[in-house]
This record gives structure tokens, sequence and C-alpha cells, in this order.
């Protein structure tokens, strides 16, 4: 009896593990590293992890949970809320389309078609942010923020992977 | 049994992915709406926003600490390197500030006889509260840090940042025990300041860029490379004469200035309280007497 309760827990914390580190990833993003122009052009680590769950494991990255996180992001950074919800929500729809194309797919090819994504979310968190400040925001920073986001990714994606090996198959 | 389940899921199967597009749908437009009514009124959320920030500031917290100790392990390391350079330098640099400071007395002994004559009105004393930078929460649209000290400490929205008397942003959100400081890089950013050499007044502002732009500068202000500028004290919110940095370039379109404080490495931020009661009390007693004088003066004559 005991050994099953255990069990449960064990595997309700195995589920809960995509959405816990993408919540993490947000927090991760918002410490003081210290180095030099880091913090202006922070890669967006919660981009990465949404990405990666949609498109492998969506059954245990619930949409609400991507809506949390993009809140908790904002809330963060002191932007303007929902902005990145809005935007990780549209990374969250868009993989989901493409998933029955890439899966199975070579890494590059995920990696490509996650640059594509992350490339368009960027312009579009650009568009939203300038429209709310009324002003053409200088956009250099955005497109540090994108390269390092696109050449993180494999990084990341390593350790997702290794994650995901020791997940409960789908019920 | 089997086939019944299988009925079961072939009936359920749709409606379950409807359920999750019907939820990916209303979650999509809460977070439209949520944007609009933050534009709308920004003060909407503010409760939310603070008591997120206030739930999360201690984790941060945590966590910020080993980064600061690594970070300041490895600043340690570079320093040994330069150590006697560095030494040489500061020798010389003392015995340069050692005849400042005599030369500081003096004229601090001056000022004070100067405005007794002068009978001036000194500048309220301002209260600092020291506050640790938990977060760095600045992105690429953004530019925003996190502290650990909060309304309980006397941290009120206004309050002037300063890291090493150079003024870095001011108090945008306060929680009780954690505030956000809005960076003057920050598009939000706005700051009435003064050019020093010519007191020209203008507006500093940030727009997401290293550099800031000088705005609402009068058209004959003579501004020229190299020039410091400081806050004004305009708006009664800010001291005046906090520095700030100084003019780098000018061309047709703007006037930019550079911050004295790099931000990437601010790890404690003086937080300047400058009106507060305590403050405002002693700044009325101080007050009175230089205001009776004014009035006595024309019995007197």
């Amino acid at each position: 009896m005991m050994n099953t309760v255990w069990q449960r827990l064990d595997v309700l914390a195995r589920m809960l593990t995509p959405s816990l580190i993408t919540g993490g990833l947000v927090i991760l993003s918002v410490l003081p590293l210290h180095i030099p122009s880091y913090s202006s052009v922070v890669p967006s680590f919660a981009l990465m992890s949404v990405f990666y769950w949609s498109l492998h494991r969506p059954d245990l990255l619930p949409a609400f949970t991507v809506f949390l996180v993009g809140i908790l992001y904002d809330i963060l950074t002191g932007g303007p809320m929902g902005v990145q919800a809005c935007v990780l929500l549209g990374v969250y729809w868009v993989t989901g389309l493409q998933r029955q194309f890439l899966l199975g797919k070579s890494f590059l090819v995920v990696w490509w078609a996650f640059i594509m994504i992350a490339a368009a979310a960027e312009v579009l968190q650009w568009i939203i942010m300038s429209l709310i400040f009324a002003t053409l925001i200088i956009p250099l920073s955005a497109l540090f923020s994108f390269l390092q986001t696109a050449a993180l990714y494999p990084l990341f994606a390593r350790v997702f992977i290794r994650v995901q090996s020791t997940l409960p198959q789908v019920a | 049994m089997a086939n019944r389940q299988e009925r079961v899921h072939k009936i359920t199967a749709p409606l379950r992915s409807m359920a999750q597009r019907f939820m990916f749908l209303f979650l999509l437009m809460s977070a439209v709406v949520i944007l609009l009514f933050g534009k709308a009124d920004p003060t909407v959320f503010e409760r939310t926003r603070v008591a997120v920030i206030d739930t999360t500031a201690p984790v941060l917290e945590i966590l910020s600490r080993p980064v600061a100790t690594v970070a300041a392990f490895i600043k340690e390391i570079e320093q040994l390197a330069v150590l006697r350079g560095e030494n040489a330098i500061l020798r010389q640099e003392n015995a340069r500030l050692e005849v400042w400071q005599i030369r500081a007395q003096k004229f601090e002994e001056e000022n004070v006889r100067l405005r007794d004559l002068l009978r001036y009105v000194p500048e309220p004393p301002a209260t600092y509260v020291a506050a640790r930078v938990v977060a760095n929460s600045s992105g690429a649209f953004v530019r925003s840090l996190l502290v650990n000290a909060g309304s309980q400490d006397g941290i009120a929205n206004g309050q002037a940042a300063v890291v090493g008397g150079n003024l870095i942003g001011r108090v945008a959100e306060v929680g009780q025990t954690s505030a956000r400081i809005l960076l003057m890089s920050d598009l939000n950013s706005r700051i009435p300041v003064l050019v020093a050499a010519t007191r020209a007044r203008a507006v500093l502002a940030g727009d997401n860029s290293p550099l800031q732009r000088l705005f609402y500068l009068s058209a004959n202000a003579q501004v020229k490379r190299g020039d410091k500028v400081i806050t004004s004290g305009h708006g009664g919110v800010f001291p005046a004469g906090l520095s700030i940095g100084i003019v780098t370039s000018i061309d047709q379109a703007s006037v930019r200035v550079r911050p004295y404080v790099n931000w990437d490495f601010i790890e404690e931020v003086l937080l300047v309280d400058y009106e507060s009661e305590v403050v405002s009390s002693a700044l009325s007693d101080r007050y009175e007497q230089p205001v009776k004088l004014v009035g006595e003066k024309p019995t007197e004559r």
C-alpha cells in the first residue's frame, strides 16, 4: 500500500516535470548572472522548453501552464502583462501544428524549425511591444536575444532529452 | 470489455481534443484581454504583480546568492592579477585625494559661512535604504531590477535608485518585501535633468539602448561632448545634483548620454528616501527658521 502511494507520488512528480522545468527556466532568466551586457540579451529559456515539450510530450505541458509561465515571465521582467503569454501560447500552437511533420525527423530539421519559430516569436513580441509603447523599439537586443536562443537550443534539448527518458510513457 | 472501452474512447477522443482547442483559444483570448486591460490602465494588475513579486523574491534571493558568490570569486581572482599595479595607482590617487580633502574642508567651511550670509535654505537631508539586487529582470524590451526591500523598509514609488553616488533609475513597483527599479535605459524612463556646465534643462529618456537621449533641450542650449548630466530635482521626486552620466554624442537627431554605472554588475543599490515623514518634519523645522527670518526682515528696516 505504502509502496503504491509513493509510486503514485513519483509518477505525479515526473508528470509535473516539464511544467516545473519551464517555470524554473523563467526564474533562471531573471537571475543576475553578472555577465557583461548579458541582461539585455538574455536568451528565452522558457521558449526552448515550451517548444521542446509541446513537440515531444504535449500531454505533460498543458496550455494552461504555458499561459501561467508567460504571465509569470511578464511580471518578473516588469513588462506589460500578457505579452509573453501571447507569444508562448503562439509558440505552443504552431509547434502543435508542426508536430506530425517534425516527430521522427533528424535533430537538424527540428533545430531549424525551432529557429524559425523562435524568430517568429521574437518578431511577434517586437511588434506587440512597439504597438504598446507606440514607438519603433530599437530591435538590436531582441536580435541578439534571438541569436542566443537559437544557438543554445541544442544544449538545452540535450538536457530535455535526458529528462524525457525518465518520464513515464503516455497512459 | 475491451470493445466497450474502445467505443468510449472513440466518443471521448474528439470531445477531448475539442475541449483542448477551446481551452487554448480561451487562454489566448485571456492573454490578449489582459494585455489590453493592462495597456488601458497599468494599475489594474498592480496588486497581482506585487503579490507575485513578493512571493518570488525570497526564492530569487536564495538563488541569486550562490551566483553572486561565484561572480565575486571570479572578480577576486581577476583582481589578484592586477593587484600590484592597482596598488601603485591607488597610492597616487590617494595622495591626490588628500590634497582634495584639504581643499574640500576649506570649501565646506566657506560654504557654511556663505550660506549663513545668504540665509540659504539647505536641501532636505535624505535617508538611504540599501537593498540587494535579487533579479536582473531585464529582457530585450524591458530594463529593470528587483531588489529585496519593500514598503516595510520605507521604499515608495518614485524614489531614486543610486549606485556609488550615481543615479541608475527609480522605484516603479513596490511590494511589501521587494521592489522593482526601472532603469534609466527603459522605454518608460523619463528623468528631469540638467547639463551641469550650462544648467540647461532637459528630460533624459531611455530608448532600450545603452545610451539615453536628452529631450526637450532648448534650441539655444549649449551642449558639448563630455558635459556632465545631473538630476535637476524638478518634479520634487529626486534629489537635485545626483550625477547621471556624460554627453557622448551630439547630432541633428539627438543628444546621447552615457550613464556612469554599468548595470550588469550591480549587487547593491541605495534607495534615496527624499520625502519620508521623518525627513519632512525635520524639513519643516529647518524651513521655519529661514522663513521667519525673511518675514522679519521688513520690520527690522
